[in-house]
């Protein structure tokens, strides 16, 4: 028996309707480890964690903590033997503040059993400079940005003082800059002794912060590895059963640069953005970089018809459009893939068949009437399902029931059905497995080589230089670089991001 | 030996399996518990199995169904109108107001329709353009109406109406009366609308999440609109019908009824939260409750007791509803 070990979990399996989703799995965890866990969209991470946090119980197999044999009969039970989890989906309450749902249900109540708020703020305020964020306590969290959002989800688990954090990609909608933050608080909370473990679809992370990987293929265990005497590619390779081939992605030929699709023209915002100038040619695909609260995501909307700029003018194809709502935006050619899944992109309780055809639904009635034509309907789906490759037994399943990345491959599949002239993706391969990212990235090419203007916002550097012809850099709502693909380089876009570098200096 | 055993065990999995699918498709179950209550009390008194029964149930819930398949709609998009039962009166009084004032029945009928109509046009457009809690507005939308009908009646029930109206509730086709007929005639076409085209579809993904509905590109107020008008629409002619059946307006009727039009819409399957819901499951749901108060009748249970139970029956199916959801999650995480 290895005396330096925290948590063993020993031939777990777990079945749902239609799949087997962990099958007989192992995996242990020593003290003040960082492990990361990694696997395709759908191989069973998510529902790993949830049955090691009591969200969920297992078939079979047996979890073992700190020597301990474990029998969860929900979340509490979990909590108290010292797990503490930050779910792959955002879960605080919008319409409380910051404060209180970092301490929902452990609030200091005064003598009249009132809650002491004045006691709450400190301790917020304490918890949030220990990642040096400066949000107000009493911010309601829905006038939060989703990063800060998940900021706030992490802070939430760490101030249980767990001896076991879980953190279910936490970096998916985090900048550079919170990413850094996040990591000096692991390294932090390592050396004090406490495990760690850490899923991610960004490999590279691992290198940076892991000592050790698992990796999960089909809800079976692969291998364990430690992190000093692996690479990147194999790490892939044990990840997906086979080599995985980059698609060599053609720039610029079929960029038109005489026939701007989506022009905007000084576009401010009271409040959010001033003076955005920017052109995406026919053909092309631009990415917005930049730190998390520049903007890029209230342009987008604002494009969209979601927010009213205070002035500026937007031209499609050479003609003024000034759309007041998506409506008018989708009429116009624009289409608009939004950056939070969960909560204004999927109808969860919804089928996959009825997401992915939702935002072109008059596409699929017959002929001569208002009726649906469910032949349409299901052949578009069954094409949907395998160009994006979604993990499902069938279209007719709850979308919520599906893993998290494939959720996002619907939500993509929507919009990029629809063939608009504009199309902006907002986090595009958020949760995205590496596989399935190359696979959007060229059905992204493909459709600027049929003509699509793309605009893509990202906080994925990589991402960017992956897939962009140009990058307009985002720093408090201007844009302050600009840089075709041959000269992005990481440091350049951090350096325009972060107001170090400047296009007129 | 063995294959009997074999035999008797696939026997029971084909039991099983019909079974949860009965309990899963909500109609389903709710043909089933009809049946059964029905061929319970037939047995029990020979009153129950007989056409003229039949039909005085039937007749009995049409008013209700009529104006459940539009509720139905409203609870599928995340809505809900309390306004339904004063709006009824208020189309009864006023078509007849206007017959006594001379005016031929069709305009009259028109008319008192149409009042309906604005009704919810009005509650539609408070509710979708100024984002005002569709509970709130309804129920004072409820008060106004109840109040108008009562000062335009001056507190009266009008009667001696002519026939030419009242044919309109009592008279008969194939044997059945107008309002039987013209309940099936919005149920059928109501549900087949719901559940197939584009535009009534619209309001599964308005209920289940409306913010990505807006993105997608849906026109959730204009729909949301209509929605509120057509079932008010449905309370106005379901007023007409009464009045006719009735031969008189009365300025009481239809309270209470928002209450027993949405708990047979929600026995039915739909949820108060938006998103589900169907119109066939609604008129089984109302022909439940209908059967039900029937039976309660012929067996000389207190007319007092109908409420409780009514109230019994809402809160059972929706505990019901619940569990069910809640084994089927369990089931599949
Ligand atoms: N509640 C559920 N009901 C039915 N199937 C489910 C449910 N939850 C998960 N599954 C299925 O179990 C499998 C594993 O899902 P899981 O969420 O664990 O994947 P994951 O590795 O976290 O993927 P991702 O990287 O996309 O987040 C998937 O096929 C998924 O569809
Ligand atoms: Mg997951």
């Amino acid at each position: 028996m290895d005396n330096n070990e925290m948590l063993r979990v020993s031939g777990i399996s777990k079945s749902f309707p239609g799949v087997k989703a962990l099958d007989c799995v192992d995996f242990s965890l020593r003290k003040a480890e960082i492990h990361a866990l990694v696997g395709e969209n759908g191989a069973g991470k998510s529902t790993l964690m949830n049955i090691l946090s009591g969200v969920i119980p297992q078939d079979e197999g047996k979890l073992v903590i700190d020597q301990k044999i474990q029998k969860f009969n929900g979340p509490l039970d979990a909590v108290k033997a010292g797990i503490g989890i930050v779910f792959q989906e955002l879960s605080l309450i919008q319409n409380l503040s910051v404060a209180e749902n970092l301490f929902a249900g452990r609030q200091k109540t005064n003598f009249a059993g009132f809650i002491d708020f004045r006691n709450l703020y400190a301790r917020t305020r304490e918890l949030l400079s220990a990642f040096s964020e400066s949000i107000d306590p009493r911010t309601p969290v829905k006038n939060l940005s989703i990063a800060k959002q998940q900021v706030v989800e992490i802070l939430k688990a760490v101030s249980h003082n767990p001896k076991i954090l879980i953190l279910d990609e936490p970096t998916s909608s985090l900048t550079h800059k919170e990413i850094d933050k996040l990591f000096r608080l692991l390294e932090e909370m390592k050396t004090n002794g406490i495990s760690i473990i850490y899923i991610s679809h960004h490999i590279q992370e691992i290198f940076r912060i892991a000592d050790r990987v698992t990796v999960l293929r089909d809800g079976k265990y692969i291998a364990t590895r430690n992190v000093a005497e692996i690479d990147e590619p194999e790490v892939v390779s044990l990840m997906v059963g086979r080599k995985i081939t980059h698609n060599h992605i053609n720039r610029d030929s079929s960029i038109d640069r005489n026939t701007p699709v989506l022009q905007v023209r000084n576009f401010s915002h009271k409040k959010y953005f001033s003076d955005i100038n920017f052109e995406v040619f026919k053909g092309e695909i631009v990415s917005m970089a930049g730190l998390v609260g520049a903007g890029r995501t209230e342009i987008a909307r604002a494009i969209f018809g979601l927010l009213k700029p205070s002035h500026g003018t937007l031209l499609i194809n050479g003609k003024k459009i000034t759309p007041n709502s998506p409506v008018e935006a989708i009429a116009g050619g624009i289409a608009y893939a939004t950056e939070n899944r969960k909560s204004d992109g999927l109808f969860l309780d919804m089928t996959i068949s009825e997401n992915s055809i939702a935002p072109q639904l008059i596409n699929f009635t017959h002929r001569r009437t208002d009726f649906l034509d469910q032949h349409k309907i299901d052949s578009f789906v069954e094409n949907t399902i395998r160009t994006y490759g979604i993990r499902t037994s069938t279209a007719q399943a709850e979308t919520r029931k599906l893993s998290g990345g494939n959720q996002q491959k619907v939500l993509l599949s929507m919009w990029l059905g629809v063939a608009p002239k504009v199309l902006i993706v907002d986090e595009p391969t958020k949760g995205v497995d590496i596989g399935a990212k190359n696979e959007i990235f060229s059905i992204l090419r493909h459709l600027a080589d049929t003509g699509t203007a793309i605009l893509v916002i990202s906080s994925d550097l990589l991402e960017i230089i992956a897939i962009s012809d140009r990058v307009l850099v985002v720093k408090n709502g201007r844009i302050s670089g600009e840089m075709p693909h041959q000269e992005i380089t990481e440091k350049r876009v951090i350096a325009y991001a972060s107001g170090i570098a400047s296009n007129n200096s | 030996m063995n294959s009997g055993e074999n035999r008797s065990t696939t026997v029971q999995s084909i039991a099983i399996n019909l079974l949860t699918r009965v309990l899963e498709v909500r109609e389903l179950m709710l043909i089933v518990i009809i049946i059964i209550g029905g061929t319970a009390m037939s047995i029990t008194t020979p009153i129950f199995f007989s056409s003229s029964n039949f039909k005085a149930i039937l007749l009995g819930l049409s008013v209700e169904a009529i104006i459940a398949a539009g509720m139905t709609i409203l609870l599928v998009s995340g809505g809900l109108d309390m306004s339904v039962g004063s709006t009824m009166a208020l189309s009864g009084i006023i078509s007849c107001i206007a017959i006594k004032f001379g005016i031929p029945v069709f305009f009259s009928v028109s008319l008192g329709i149409l009042s309906g109509t604005l009704v919810g046009f009005i509650n539609g457009i408070i509710i979708a353009h100024w984002l005002i809690n569709p509970f709130i507005v309804t129920l004072g939308m409820l008060s106004i109406v109840r109040g108008l009908v009562l000062i335009l009646a001056n507190g009266v029930t009008i009667i001696n109406l002519p026939e030419s109206f009242t044919i309109l509730g009592q008279g008969k086709l194939f044997g059945l009366q107008f309002p039987i007929i013209l309940m099936f005639f919005v149920i059928i076409s109501g549900d087949i609308l719901l559940r197939r085209s584009r535009f009534f579809r619209q309001n599964y993904y308005i209920g289940s999440n409306e913010k990505a509905a807006i993105l997608t590109g849906i026109k959730v107020k204009k729909v949301k609109i209509i929605n509120y008008m057509l079932t008010s629409t449905l309370a106005g002619i379901a007023g007409i019908l009464m009045a006719a059946r009735m031969a008189s307006a009365s300025v009481n009727i239809g309270t209470g009824l928002e209450l027993k039009v949405i708990t047979a819409s929600v026995i039915g399957g739909a949820s108060l939260s938006g998103g589900e819901g169907s119109i066939a499951g609604a008129f089984l749901g109302a022909l439940l409750m209908g059967t039900l108060i029937n039976s309660m009748n012929i067996l000389g249970i207190d007319v007092y007791w109908q409420n409780v139970i009514t109230g019994i029956i809402l809160i059972t199916a929706v505990i019901l509803d619940n569990v069910m959801k809640r084994r089927r999650e369990s089931a599949s995480q």
